[in-house]
């Protein structure tokens, strides 16, 4: 399975390497750095690149690539699934997953690949029972530098049914925190109509309860569920039959489930914009003007708007005014950025201004698409609503909660 | 310059209080020079006694390793703390030993004494994480060892330890092959671990070492199925693909005969898996008697993987999501390949690597089947801040889904496509578009006028691009394009882009009889122009000026000579080689004649379009979702997906002898209790409602088989005609009349239409399910309401009872008894009664009760099954019905069914063992039971109102059996009657107003 893992920063270096079977040299990345060089951009790097003797398969998170080295016929995403467990270990464990926090932590990190991996085979995975393996980094341990990362108890959890459950946990205030969390995404066209749009939601939960709980969690309106996917934990019987989510939850964050809403009639879209970006073919000037108004947003204020827009390569430079919010625009980059904050529907916030075109350059055929971030709180576009949460199989009396969120996801507006 | 902020750490560490002795320039830790001096360091650290330095130099070490330095002079020093007490400073070493102990072999023995003693630790994870270090060091000497740890290992008491057994095979086969027949052996006694922890890592043994060996997953196969949902999920993965090559060594293709398949209501049934996931049930299917050559019937075992992968659709892993999608897509019937698409869908969500392998592997799959994701046209749909990988991907895709109907809105998608800013993208849009055109004839011109349009476009790659693709279709049918011909002629003064030009001089040439104006003046112009163009471009001009010369010798004569002189004199030798070439084959010679008699042949041949399809097609000979799969190329190791056999090897082999096979109730429960998580969906609701479902969902199974047989198909045709009869016989009254009989057909007919939905769309059927499931709820309720109107529908479904019995081999169910039928005439009481408990209980299975037939309603329990009573089959069910003989006594019916060869004679129950409180009224003694045969005989047993289990045996002339009764607290009641208005005053009652 997975021989060899290399850590590959932005600028070529490699910081760490890490072998399950065989060493394999280091000169295999050399494959890599060629075809990262055809590929001119990191996202644009093929995941899976074939070397004479061996196989190479890397996703790129927070600037860093994670290079597998295969031998064997493996499925790819076998091997992509579990780079990324990876990066999420490495950001559980550290907060963030960087290379200088790699760099800093990297005996923490070492073990912690040994743990993951037995002869190239996936052996401990869930955060729980690796954290009881190899304590995470505290300030307190780095601190007094009695630096043990290993956890003196034997990891019992490994061995139980419920092995993404450490035991022995206490604590004295008891909660449950869930987060519904909904994404929309949508590519909305020239004229306002909406392409496509989908809602990607998750739940979030925080989890800290005491002992061996047994949690359920019943919606209002179940049947909008009707894609999904959940965490190991969730009794997947239990929901065929009744759509109840029942679980004995990991200990601390997880994500409990994730669910796709996709008839497009249900998605409501919460924002609109108008715009009117136009170059002209004689003068070196460009109009724009775009404005952002709320839609459909069941009464909520619509918080933390954000457009950003790829402006064609054309355009020299942008003299723009906000009504409200910040705006840039890099030259270089050509990326067009105004943090508008929130909206407010009596005054809608618009952005104005001219753009500058090469002289002489004939106008630009492509109109630039606006990407549109925005939070929606206490709103679950989709209509999710939690009916309750009933804990059972211990004493005392929990701390529950429940937030709903709505944000934009992959949001795009064709101008 | 990565080295420096690397040493943090161990800056901080030797710099803390205590040891400043062996505090370090910071400096020194990227300068190479100093590695001797720093290594002493490290030595010196080493052979101290403090842990706390020691511990100290390991992680230095280990950061020296993870930078990729070399560490190896360290090994004595290092080798020597292996039997260090403190377990972080050992837990370095080891990872120290593993990376190193290669290099070092002899040196690395003298650590082995310690792993050996680790292996006879009390405690397992000592004893793992001994036997994992162990088997990691790859030093050829300690095999023997190895073998003899792993051997050990492998019947460890500890799951845990038997896992890194698992794990230890493949390193061992690949340190030594020689071991593989040992190994075998080993894998061979790990598969028949029961444990889902050991279950992913022996098949991932299995795969590494002896993938050919399918002979060992026979036996196991039924328990990896049911296993499969609580394995963690890396090891499903292994498990699954598999399971996949097995599936197609063993059973017959599904496809081979479709139509029949379209009936199986299996689908909707898919929540009944329960029965299967709990175990031994399952293990014993009927299957020994199918009919190789019969019309297609999936074998049991087929189905029942199918069944229990399916919900790994819903694991947040997408590698599993993937491989059930593959399994399905190589395994299922066409008519259920579609459940895939959704859960594929969702995973372009994740990750761009994990949207890149998705995307290869739909693309394959949409060209076999491309109705499966037509529904989720838009999901494929382009962003722009998508990379480009991605774009070309769902490119491709859209591609594929085009077809009459939709291809409006995709090519008004693609028309946005095209001015996009990532020039690699349009012109695989262009590409695509091209595809399209010629894929559905219907909007070739629109594509061809689309493409001519662009042909004006600024940017030159676009025009270029475009030309290529016009060029391709315009070969399909020239005579209708004289036009874009001509257009395209004028653009040689434009465009520069050499491979365009190139195809507009070919298409002149090849076409020049359909432009015969226009064909020599562009000769002309290039002839001019010829000395600077590209060779592309030159070698064009050539055959240009040559086909012209065949046509149209009096007009180009002298143009053609002239290009073909400047071509001789040209620096490219191919250009000069052609020049030279053609002159001969077309300007007639004195010797050379017998080829320019033919040149216009050799030039105006007619040339077959090219054909333009996907770089997916045929991709599915590889399993999806393998890496070849994704290469196009077969990687090293890869195991070929076999085809079908033509005839299915024997199912019997996967047959697995259950000795204790009476005592499946107690068995059962055991084994639900250490059974991990999911299997136990009613856990908690304690054990009486465990049991109690369990009647329910036997009774939906039975009732299935006979609305599949009896109803589903033959009455419910009959029905139908009936219906149209009575249409003619009242079609203008027919809306007043609520005539309560007919009222009841129709309904009929709805739950049959209902289930053919469920079986034969290709839909998700979570979404087709669920709403018939709604359409039978409703009529759950309707059917309380007049339930003795519907009295009158049963007797057809148990008439067809000898079909049903043929039949319900069809559905595969393992439960099925062979052909019982209830004896006891039922009454409405009864009916109602059964029809009102359907609603007190909460399983999932999907009820049909306007199907059930009075009896099988309540639900059939085994109690003997046909193995374990050698050939006699025992159920019971409580028949919700007074016993005569004792008010207190709860009547059970008890169905034999005699499958053995010979008579089985003197059927009594004998000397049971009851607990206090408990009595049984026996039945009588039955003479004999023929071959074939079957009986059923009541007997009244007094529960004293608790649900302790009756033993008794049940004896034969020659065989005692020891059987056991659990009731099921829903049965423990005694019939009442009373009329409506009675009924609801006690019902208000209750209610406590």
């Amino acid at each position: 399975m997975i021989h060899s893992l290399f850590l590959i920063n932005s600028s070529g270096d490699i910081f760490l390497e890490k072998h399950w079977k065989s060493v394999v040299s280091r000169s295999v990345c050399d494959y890599f750095f060629e075809a990262q060089e055809r590929a001119t951009e990191a996202e644009n790097v093929p995941p899976v690149i074939p070397t004479p003797h061996h196989y190479l398969l890397s996703v790129y998170r927070h600037k860093i690539f994670f290079v597998a080295v295969i031998q064997t016929e493996v499925p790819p995403l076998f091997v992509i699934e579990f780079l990324h467990r990876v990066v999420d270990t490495f950001q559980d464990y550290f907060g963030v997953c960087s290379e200088p926090v790699i760099k800093d932590n990297v005996v923490v990190v070492y073990e912690v690949l040994e743990e993951m991996l037995d002869n190239g085979f996936p052996l401990a995975t869930e955060s729980n029972i690796l954290k009881e393996l190899i304590k995470p980094p505290t300030i307190l341990r780095t601190v007094v530098n009695r630096s043990t990362n290993v956890g003196d108890q034997l990891p019992t959890g490994q061995l139980s049914v419920v092995p993404w459950r450490r035991t022995g946990v206490k604590y004295t205030n008891n909660e449950a925190y869930f987060d519904v969390i909904e994404e929309i995404d949508a590519i909305i066209d020239k004229s306002g109509s909406t392409i496509t749009a989908e809602i990607q939601g998750v739940i979030d939960a925080c989890v800290k309860l005491t002992g061996m709980p047994d949690l359920t969690l019943s919606f209002m309106n179940p049947r909008l569920l009707d894609d999904v996917s959940f965490h190991p934990c969730v009794r997947f019987k239990r929901w065929e039959s009744e759509r109840i989510l029942s679980f004995i939850p990991p200990d601390g964050n997880f994500r409990l489930l994730s669910y796709h809403v996709s008839a497009q009639n249900l998605v409501a879209i919460p924002v609109y914009v108008k715009h009117n970006i136009s170059f002209r073919d004689s003068s070196s000037l460009g109009r724009f003007e775009i404005t952002v108004g709320p839609k459909q947003t069941m009464g909520k204020t619509i918080e933390g708007v954000i457009v950003t827009s790829q402006m064609p390569k054309g355009v020299l430079n942008m003299s723009l005014t906000p009504s409200q919010g910040t705006h840039t625009f890099d030259p270089v980059t050509k990326m067009l950025s105004w943090d508008v904050g929130k909206i407010n529907p009596q005054k809608l916030p618009s952005l104005k201004g001219t753009m500058s075109l090469q002289a002489g350059a004939s106008k630009p055929d492509e109109n630039p698409t606006i990407n549109l971030h925005f939070k929606i709180q206490q709103l679950a576009i989709s209509g999710l609503k939690v009916n309750r949460l009933d804990m059972y199989g211990e004493k005392y009396k929990p701390f529950k909660g429940i937030k709903y969120m709505t944000k934009a996801g992959k949001f795009q507006v064709r101008t | 310059m990565s080295a420096a902020p690397a040493y943090g750490e161990d800056k901080g560490g030797s710099a803390g209080p205590g040891e400043p002795e062996y505090g370090h320039d910071p400096a020194s830790g990227g300068i190479f020079s100093s590695d001797y001096k720093r290594h002493d360091d490290l030595k010196e650290m080493l052979d101290t006694n403090k842990d706390s330095l020691k511990l100290e130099a390991m992680k230095r070490i280990v950061a020296m390793i993870a930078r990729g330095k070399n560490a190896s002079d360290l090994f004595p020093a290092v080798v020597k703390n292996v039997a260090c007490k403190n377990i972080e400073v050992k837990k370095l070493v080891y990872v120290y030993l593993v990376r190193y102990a290669e290099e070092q072999q002899d040196l690395a023995l003298l650590s082995i004494s310690t792993f050996q003693r680790g292996l006879k630790d009390p405690n397992q994870l000592i004893r793992a994480s001994a036997l994992r270090v162990l088997s990691s060091i790859r030093v050829p000497i300690i095999v023997p060892i190895m073998m003899l740890a792993i051997k050990e290992a492998a019947s460890d008491m500890s799951p845990y330890v038997r896992k890194t057994a698992a794990h230890a095979i493949p390193k061992l086969y690949s340190l030594d092959s020689d071991q593989k027949d040992q190994l075998i052996e080993v894998i061979e006694k790990l598969l028949a671990d029961k444990t889902t922890l050991v279950a992913g890592s022996v098949v991932m043994a299995f795969e590494e070492v002896c993938p050919e060996r399918i002979d060992l997953i026979h036996k196991n196969y039924r328990k990896l199925c049911n296993l499969l949902i609580d394995v963690e999920e890396w090891g499903q993965v292994v498990i699954i693909s598999m399971l996949t090559r097995y599936a197609r060594t063993q059973f017959l293709s599904p496809t081979q005969n479709e139509s029949l398949l379209e009936e199986n209501p299996e689908k909707a049934f898919y929540g009944s898996e329960e029965d299967e996931a709990k175990g031994p049930g399952s293990e014993e299917a009927t299957t020994a008697a199918l009919p190789a050559r019969k019309p297609y019937v999936m074998d049991p075992d087929h189905r029942l993987l199918l069944r229990n992968t399916k919900p790994l659709l819903q694991s947040r892993s997408a590698a599993v999501v993937m491989a059930v999608a593959q399994l399905y897509f190589h395994l299922a019937p066409k008519a259920e390949v579609g459940v895939i698409a959704k859960a594929l869908v969702r995973l372009l969500r994740s990750h761009s690597e994990v949207q890149y392998v998705v995307l290869q592997n739909v693309a394959t799959m949409s060209i076999k089947r491309r109705g499966m994701f037509e529904p989720y046209l838009k999901s494929f749909y382009i962003r722009s801040t998508d990379p480009t990988q991605i774009k070309i991907l769902k490119l491709e895709v859209l591609t594929n889904l085009a077809n009459e109907t939709n291809i409006p809105t995709v090519l008004r998608e693609f028309q946005t496509y095209i001015r996009s800013m990532d020039k690699d993208f349009v012109a695989a849009t262009i590409q695509a578009i091209g595809r399209c055109a010629t894929n559905i004839g219907r909007v070739r011109d629109t594509c061809l006028n689309g493409l001519v349009q662009l042909l004006s476009n600024r940017d030159e790659l676009v025009v270029a691009e475009s030309v290529v693709v016009i060029k391709k279709l315009l070969q399909m049918q020239p005579a209708q394009h004289g036009e874009i011909i001509k257009h395209l002629a004028k653009l040689t003064d434009n465009i520069q882009v050499p491979m365009a030009r190139a195809s507009i001089l070919w298409l002149i040439g090849e076409y020049c009889e359909h432009v015969p104006k226009i064909a020599p003046d562009v000769l002309r112009k290039m002839a001019k122009s010829f000395t600077a163009e590209e060779d592309i471009v030159k070698l064009q001009v050539i055959n240009l000026a040559a086909k012209l010369y065949l046509t149209n010798s009096k007009q180009t004569k002298l143009l053609t000579q002239y290009v073909l002189s400047l071509a001789k004199y040209d620096q490219n030798y191919d250009i000069r080689d052609r020049a030279r070439f053609t002159r001969q084959l077309i300007v007639p010679s004195e010797q050379g004649g017998a080829l320019s008699r033919h040149a216009k042949k050799l030039f105006l041949a007619p040339k077959p379009a090219p054909v333009l399809e996907s770089s997916f097609k045929d991709r599915d000979h590889f399993q999806l979702g393998s890496l070849s799969h994704l290469l196009n190329a077969k990687a090293t190791g890869y195991q070929e997906l076999p085809d079908w056999p033509e005839e299915a090897p024997d199912p019997s082999v996967r047959n697995v002898e259950v000795p204790e096979w009476t005592k499946c109730s107690n068995r059962e429960k055991r084994k639900e209790k250490e059974k991990p998580f999911y299997s136990d969906s009613e856990g908690e609701s304690g054990p009486t409602e465990s049991a109690d479902s369990d009647p329910e969902s036997e009774s939906a199974s039975d009732s299935k088989s006979s609305s599949e047989s009896g109803s589903g198909e033959s009455s419910s045709e009959s029905d139908s005609e009936d219906q149209e009869e009575e249409k003619g016989k009242s079609s203008e009254s027919e809306q007043s009349e609520e005539e309560s009989g007919k009222r009841k057909m129709k309904k009929r007919k709805k739950v049959a239409e209902g289930q053919g939905e469920g079986s034969s769309s290709d839909e998700g059927s979570d979404s087709s399910s669920s709403s018939s499931e709604s359409e039978r709820t409703s009529d759950t309720e309707e059917e309380q309401v007049e339930p003795d109107s519907w009295r009158k529908k049963t007797p057809p479904s148990s008439k067809s009872a000898p079909v049903a019995k043929e039949i319900s081999l069809l559905d595969l169910e393992d439960f099925t008894p062979p052909s019982v039928q209830p004896v006891s005439p039922p009454t409405i009481v009864s009916t109602s009664l059964a029809t009102d408990l359907e609603g007190l209980t909460l399983t999932d299975s999907p009820l049909v009760p306007s199907l059930l037939s009075p009896v099988s309603g309540v639900g059939r329990q085994e109690l003997l099954h046909r193995v374990a009573g050698e050939g006699l089959a025992v159920d019971y069910t409580f028949s919700r019905q007074p016993f005569s003989g004792d008010p207190h006594m709860v009547s059970v019916h008890i169905h034999f069914s005699n499958s053995s060869e010979t008579p089985i004679k003197g059927l009594h129950v004998g000397t049971p063992k009851l607990p206090p409180g408990i009595s049984i009224q026996e039945f009588p003694e039955i003479e004999s039971l023929a071959p074939g045969e079957s009986a059923t005989a009541v007997m009244g047993i007094n529960f004293c109102d608790s649900t302790q289990v009756a033993n008794f045996q049940l004896c034969t002339q020659t065989r005692q059996f020891y059987v056991s009764i659990q009731p099921p607290v829903g049965e423990l009641m005694a019939p009442v009657f009373m009329s409506e208005n009675e009924f609801k005053k006690e019902q208000d009652l209750q209610a406590g107003h």
